[in-house]
């Protein structure tokens, strides 16, 4: 019994030394400290997002708002340096390379939905943005009920191969849909008229169509797929500690007004390789979720203004 | 581990809309039987005839059948299927290249006449080892007994060296079912393709690719088997394959 | 029909081709050559080895390994690499693993299987008396193995080995699917950024056509060199 006491009292006293403590580091904040450098994903060509300007260096406006999270999480882990691993990513291994935990962050123009979120976290919005076709011209088609019968190209693992797909079975359209392995093979097709419409988020169809050898030969639809959805940047899911840093570093960044510095750096000045300016002025539903950052995954709760 | 197990996903409905995540797998299982086999019926005809050119004795049938192999063979599969799909098309004149281009189940045909031909150039080695390990006698018996070269090849040479290269043709043959997983590069939605689809739409990685590799180990076991049949049923007693 | 063609986008991507894509596709080549014959002479030993257990075991995985595509393995091991990394080291989270490791992982597997059936054939293909006057000499079967039997094994095989390094070379151009940058890859994303596909498939053909047939051509020669010593 005396022994039994003793053994309790030191537990106790052990316990409370631990608490003494502090909190200890887990998860991602935990190998970011241990191996002194974090490993950001990064999309080739989602432009201007996260893409490779003429020296093969990713850039974009996801990207910016990336570095003033390492910079966040370098200072709340009191490093002196933290060495920035780069991994190129594309829509299909995104989220297992996240999952498995190839990447720690994916800074690029991945749409944040509740499905996901069952694999994935995400932090609060930094764009929204609807799915549309692009197609030549010449092609005359403006609908989605145009494309009835003809071949379609879309990305593999987005979320518009998915919902063009759905829309394929909804309305018995008969579209043949060819998946590519990423936004630059995928135009291509519509180029070299292997496919007539290619289905995307329409802020990177209109990247992609800026930086074409003749923009002006290229339509991308009013018709949309989807209300507007927000883009987020990924991280791994039941990471409590980390989500916190990197909503923390991106809530300031929003609403400090450092966001829409950014935004009109890549929206609406010249942008490198070619210099074009995709001159999009902000949207008011972006311009309220900068105000007020948020991470959800509904599109719904981004709509402004009464109606 | 932080993966979300869920073995139950083969049978949620696919987005596709034709039934289940299983039957997905099923129709590439479908598509990689089809391509396997035009791929091979291409490739045993193309390849015989190189075969059998290789070892004329003619000089210029030997040279040319053995440019073609040594073309075929230096290549990889993946970049030959390239050329076949993204190339050829550009260097036709546009009509024809758009037709091509716009062909429906084009990923089908250009992965049937790719990997049939990649194959060709083996199975052309193949038939000329088979030939070769023949007697001489055997050439020689035929042209005594008056028979031209083309009767020598079909009614002396072939039905024996077919029969000899069967075990490596069954090889040959396994691997051109391998090698139609190639083809998803450009747009064929076999096996593999579908796992790899199946694994982006439910993110289930394992899962897919479970189900794709058991699905392949049994296309392997059932054509073992059917061509161990094969054999038994051809094999000429006392002469090959220890009968 | 060449008007069309801009020729020039291969000369102004040389180096990037070079030494990033044919860097990664010649290392990845020998360290998985290297590697995949040193675990498929342990798998062609243990096959041939009396102990029930250990055959079986190498026997079922060199079946494995065969019966599936090499893209499929690639997937395989690109996904699962981090997993194994976490189980076999006890951490807490999936091990970060690079592109070229995982490559570098899926290639030495997967060949190993492949060289083991090599090296199997060419064990069995010397004769008894070799390791039973080892044995009349009181060589331990390690040492049997590794003066008498392997150097005579890997001289007889050596033109079916290096025609296997040949087609393992050809082999690395699979890594595109899960979009790692190999030579191939290389001229991929040039093509597609420039819109110059034609260009850089007929450029990548020609450069592995030369390297494949003077490679080949070369274990042509050493095969009959190594004909006459025997």
């Amino acid at each position: 019994m005396k022994k039994l006491r003793i053994l309790g009292l030191s537990l106790a006293a052990v316990l409370a030394a631990a608490q003494a403590h502090g909190e200890e580091l887990t998860g991602t904040l935990k190998s970011i400290k241990d191996s002194g450098s974090i490993t950001i994903a990064y999309r080739e060509y989602s432009m201007p997002f996260s893409y490779l300007d003429d020296n093969q260096k990713p850039i974009g406006f996801a990207m910016d708002i990336c570095s003033k999270v390492v910079d966040a999480i370098k200072m709340e882990l009191k490093l002196d340096k933290l060495e920035v691993k780069l991994a190129p990513v594309t829509s299909s291994n995104r989220i297992p390379l996240m999952a498995n935990g190839t990447v720690d962050i994916e800074c690029g123009s991945t749409t944040n939905n509740a499905e996901r979120q069952k694999q994935v976290s995400f932090t609060n919005t930094h764009f929204l943005t609807a799915s549309r076709f692009v197609s030549k011209k010449a092609n005359n088609l403006t609908m989605i009920d145009d494309l009835k019968g003809k071949t379609v190209v879309s990305t593999a693992g987005t979320t518009n191969i998915k919902q063009v797909t759905e829309a394929n079975v909804a309305r018995n359209l008969g579209i043949t849909i060819i998946p590519a392995k990423d936004n630059a093979e995928a135009f291509l097709m519509i180029e070299t008229d292997r496919a007539v419409a290619f289905v995307m988020d329409d802020v990177l169809l209109a990247g992609l169509v800026a930086g074409a050898k003749d923009p002006s030969m290229y339509a991308i639809s009013k018709d949309a797929f989807s209300k507007p959805e927000p883009y987020g940047i990924m991280i791994r899911r039941d990471d409590p500690a980390f989500k916190k840093v990197v909503d923390a570093a991106t809530a300031a960044v929003y609403t400090s007004g450092e966001a829409q510095k950014l935004y009109d750096k890549w929206f609406m000045q010249k942008i490198p390789p070619k210099g074009l300016n995709m001159n999009m002025p902000i949207s008011p539903e972006l311009k309220a979720e900068f105000a007020k950052p948020s991470d959800s995954p509904d599109p719904d709760s981004y709509k402004v203004g009464g109606m | 581990m932080n993966y979300h197990w869920n073995w139950l996903v083969f049978f949620e409905p696919s987005p596709t809309g034709g039934g289940s995540y299983l039957d997905m797998l099923l129709s590439g299982l479908l598509l990689t039987i089809e391509t396997s086999f035009c791929a091979w019926i291409i490739a045993l005809i193309t390849g015989s005839i190189v075969g059998v050119m290789r070892t004329l004795p003619s000089k210029t049938a030997s040279t040319i059948g053995f440019a073609y192999v040594e073309l075929f063979r230096n290549m990889p599969l993946l970049l030959q299927l390239f050329l076949w799909f993204f190339v050829l098309p550009e260097l036709l004149p546009r009509q024809a290249g758009l037709w091509l281009k716009q062909l429906p189940n084009a990923p089908f045909y250009t992965a049937a006449i790719g990997i049939g031909l990649f194959m060709s150039a083996r199975i052309a080695e193949q038939l000329r080892a088979g030939i070769g390990s023949l007697p001489r006698g055997q050439k020689m018996a035929a042209t005594a007994l008056g028979l031209t070269t083309t009767q020598a090849y079909a009614y002396v040479l072939l039905p024996m060296a077919y029969r000899i290269i069967l075990p490596p043709l069954t090889s040959e043959f396994l691997s051109t079912i391998k090698n139609t997983a190639v083809a998803i590069t450009i747009g064929l939605l076999e096996l593999t393709g579908q796992a790899r689809a199946m694994q982006e739409f439910t993110f289930q990685v394992f899962e897919s690719f479970t189900a794709a590799t058991m699905i392949y180990l049994l296309v392997n076991l059932v054509v073992v088997t059917v061509m161990r049949t094969l054999e038994r049923a051809v094999a000429i007693p006392g002469y090959i394959a220890g009968k | 029909m060449f008007e069309n063609f801009d020729f020039d986008v291969i000369r102004r991507s040389l180096a990037y081709l070079f030494f990033d894509g044919m860097r990664f596709t010649l290392t990845l080549t020998a360290m998985a050559a290297f590697g995949g014959l040193v675990f498929g002479t342990l798998i062609a030993l243990m096959r041939l080895s009396g102990i029930r257990p250990l055959s079986v075991v190498a026997g079922l995985y060199v079946n494995l390994m065969r019966s599936l595509p090499l893209v499929l393995v690639i997937f395989w091991f690109y996904f699962l690499v981090p997993y194994i990394g976490q189980w076999l080291t006890g951490a807490s989270r999936p091990v970060k693993v690079g592109a070229f490791a995982s490559s570098l992982i899926t290639f030495i597997m997967f060949e190993a299987a492949y060289f083991s059936e090599i090296m199997r054939a060419g064990i069995q293909s010397i004769s008894k008396g070799q390791p039973m006057a080892a044995q009349a000499l009181g060589l331990t079967y390690g040492q049997t193995m590794r003066y008498v039997v392997l150097p005579q094994a890997f001289r007889n095989m050596l033109p079916v080995l290096l025609t296997q390094t040949i087609v393992l070379f050809q082999d690395t151009s699979l890594v595109y699917v899960v979009s790692i940058t190999d030579f191939l890859g290389a001229a991929s994303i040039v093509g597609q950024r420039d819109g110059r596909l034609v260009e850089m498939y007929l450029f990548v053909a020609i450069i592995y056509f030369l390297i494949s047939c003077s490679a080949s051509f070369g274990v042509r020669r050493l095969q009959a060199r190594l004909a006459v010593v025997r």
